[in-house]
């Protein structure tokens, strides 16, 4: 090292500074594939997309030697589309989605309500999946059970099976007239000497519930999800509890607690820094389940479980209203910003109270 | 260890006849809520294996049947010929697939674990911008930049026809998917290399070797399971991808699986047996299920770990 720094005191400026910083050009060295191709298919895109937002950008526009859309500024041009009333400004997109006055009409196209529902869907799934998960993972940890491991392989399948065969199995599982879910319940009910079930899972319109403003394909939906979430769960609570030391139970044992009571004073606090990254994990792929909805319930019936990715997917594939699309994908983006940063906040408070 | 070695010699404690740790009443009634929750979990992966099975080749299933009478595996049969009604075979829409899933799993690692390294072990200028970049892009679903990839990728033309652009092309495809698996890849990858501890890396550094030794002979090699399991995860999600296939694509040469399934479900599904597309369905799902299944304890835990940083 002393020869080298010699060296560079009797060269020039930059042969010291060329030496000073060899391993920040090494990093840059590493970091340079990376940051080119997603600067051409990750950034690029993205900046294109707040732009392409702010413009009328159609079908008319997609040739490759075809016409820029039309923004505010273009006076000319808003007044040949808009037959004289030039009403066209650059956050005409976001002010379309939000009163839901497109330019081709959209029966039943509501942001708000899509909104909604898609809260309400995210909020609905994820506490049954940490409930259900974390009470088998208990019940998986008793003890002196039998087949513990026959029952921990089984129940891993539905994580190992790719989303997009599960949402086409439970579509058709779903299904009417020939579903297994129909059939099943036809069956119990005939052993209790009931009648055929014939439930119109996925297209009937009336709520089920007359206190749950959700369509009867809402409760098709969470129970192909509940189905699919819970399992992830178990596995990580399971990973957690075993790392739980026994004499804890003993003791509290000793000192006359109840299971519940151990299962509220010990397991929950000690298993909550490991499920609270998991629940967050869990409710960002819910919020954003393109494949099941699509699938499952299509978004119907009446578009009314629609969820945000789904409507913007819809928007390019049905509409081809690439510039509303990209609108809406901005404010998809402001939304889960918000829900991440709200996540982070409950995260970090939870964990706050783990240290006292 | 000392002190184990003394235990034989001490006097052993034993009970006759060591008393169950579960009582068989609970024992028994845990077992009963665990084969209900064991149907629940296998009754729709059963109803499609006995749906594959089904000879009678008829339209749709009228009752549950376990093992319909006659079992064969003709529907596989017509399956692996021609799943759907476009002219094209099996094995072609698999290899389009695999295709793919091995170039969208390929690069986001190779490119990936570059950008995880100097993450980890480096503290250059903007690097904290440049993560907060990626994190931000890793938040957002890839249906969310759906409409500038289409518009960009039809741009470009690769061909003579009018519909020879990039879009139009599983390049294409595999550059959009790639391009939000490549964040997943460099995250997923420096939460594992920065469980690696650095003493190796110091102790070679100390013998003269240089930052590319380094890399190639101590974080490559102690990575590999990070690598294979991020991979795989890649693999995935090309295997699996529809809503981009199903928007870009239009030339049936260049269909994948995925779409094929689509295809051959509800509206579009037509006469199609359910035993043809109970039998698509497994042959999708069984190549990646079973690695799956073989990677799953890595998987979960590295999803985890990403997620807690």
């Amino acid at each position: 090292m002393a020869t080298l720094s010699g060296q560079s005191q009797s060269g020039s400026r930059f042969a010291n500074w060329w030496l000073r910083t060899s391993t920040t050009r090494i990093a840059w060295l590493y970091l340079l594939p990376a940051f080119l191709v997603m600067g051409f298919i990750t950034f690029y895109p993205l900046f294109y997309q707040v732009w392409m937002s702010t413009t009328d950008y159609g079908v008319a526009n997609l040739r490759v030697d075809a016409p820029l859309p039309n923004r505010a500024d273009q006076s000319e041009a808003c007044n040949t589309n808009m037959q004289g009333k030039c009403t066209w400004g650059v956050l005409d997109n976001y002010r379309q989605i939000f009163s839901g006055e497109l330019p081709v009409a959209i029966s039943n196209f509501n942001f708000w309500g899509v909104l909604t529902f898609n809260l309400v869907w995210t909020l609905s799934n994820v506490p049954f999946h940490v409930i259900i998960g974390v009470l088998v993972a208990v019940l998986l940890n008793t003890k002196g059970l039998w087949f513990k491991r026959v029952y921990r392989a089984i129940f891993v399948l539905p994580i190992v099976i790719p989303s997009l065969v599960v949402a086409v199995v439970w579509r058709n599982m779903f299904d009417p007239d020939y579903g297994s879910i129909n059939q099943l319940l036809t069956a119990v009910n005939q052993f209790f000497g009931g009648d055929a079930v014939t439930w119109r899972w996925l297209d009937q319109v009336n709520p089920p519930f007359s206190f749950i403003p959700l369509p009867l394909s809402f409760f098709a939906l969470l129970i192909a999800n509940l189905w699919l979430g819970w399992p992830f769960m178990t596995i990580v609570a399971t990973g957690a509890l075993q790392s739980i030391p026994t004499d804890l139970y003993e003791a509290a044992a000793i000192d006359g607690a109840s299971g519940v009571q151990q299962f509220f004073a010990i397991t929950v606090p000690l298993i909550r820094p490991a499920m609270i990254p998991a629940a967050v994990l869990g409710m960002i792929t819910t919020f954003n389940l393109f494949n099941l909805i699509y699938m499952l319930s299509g978004g119907g019936p009446l578009r009314q479980t629609e969820i945000l990715v789904t409507t913007a997917y819809r928007l390019v594939n049905e509409n081809r209203l690439y510039g509303v699309a990209a609108a809406f994908s901005v404010i998809i983006f402001f939304v889960l910003l918000g829900l991440t940063l709200v996540t982070n906040y409950i995260t970090r408070a939870t964990e706050r109270y783990d240290d006292n | 260890m000392a002190a184990e070695t003394y235990l034989p010699t001490m006097p052993a404690v034993r009970k006759k006849k060591p008393k169950p740790e579960l009582s068989y009443r609970k024992q028994w009634a845990l077992q009963l809520l665990l084969l209900f929750i064991t149907f629940i979990s296998l009754f729709p992966i059963l109803w499609i294996v006995s749906l594959s099975i089904d000879p009678s080749g008829i339209a749709r299933p009228t009752e549950l049947r376990l093992i319909p009478p006659g079992a064969s595996l003709s529907a596989y049969q017509k399956v692996l010929d021609q799943p759907t009604n476009n002219p094209i075979t099996f094995a072609e829409l698999a290899f389009n697939s695999f295709r793919l899933a091995f170039g969208v799993a390929f690069f986001s690692v190779a490119i990936g674990v570059g950008a995880a390294y100097v993450f980890s072990r480096f503290n250059i200028t903007g690097q904290q911008v440049l993560m907060l970049a990626i994190l931000t892009v890793l938040m957002l679903p890839a249906i969310g930049s759906i409409a500038p990839l289409y518009v960009l990728l039809n741009k470009i033309k690769i061909g003579v026809g009018p519909a020879d652009t990039l879009r139009n092309s599983l390049y294409g495809v595999g550059l959009a998917i790639t391009s939000g698996a490549l964040p997943f890849a460099i995250w997923n990858l420096k939460g594992y290399l920065d469980t690696i501890p650095r003493d190796l890396e110091e102790a070679a550094r100390i013998d003269g070797a240089t930052i590319n030794q380094t890399f190639v002979r101590i974080i490559l090699p102690l990575a590999t399971p990070a690598l294979a399991v991020t991979g795989f995860l890649g693999f995935l999600s090309g295997w699996t991808e529809f809503a981009l296939s199903w928007q870009f694509l239009s030339k049936v040469e260049d269909f994948t699986l995925s779409m094929a399934l689509w295809n051959m479900t509800g509206q579009y599904s037509g006469q199609v047996p359910w035993s043809n597309f109970a039998a698509m369905a497994l042959l999708v799902a069984l190549p990646v299920s079973v690695v799956y299944l073989v990677l799953q304890k890595y998987i979960v835990g590295g999803l985890t770990i990403g997620s807690v940083k």
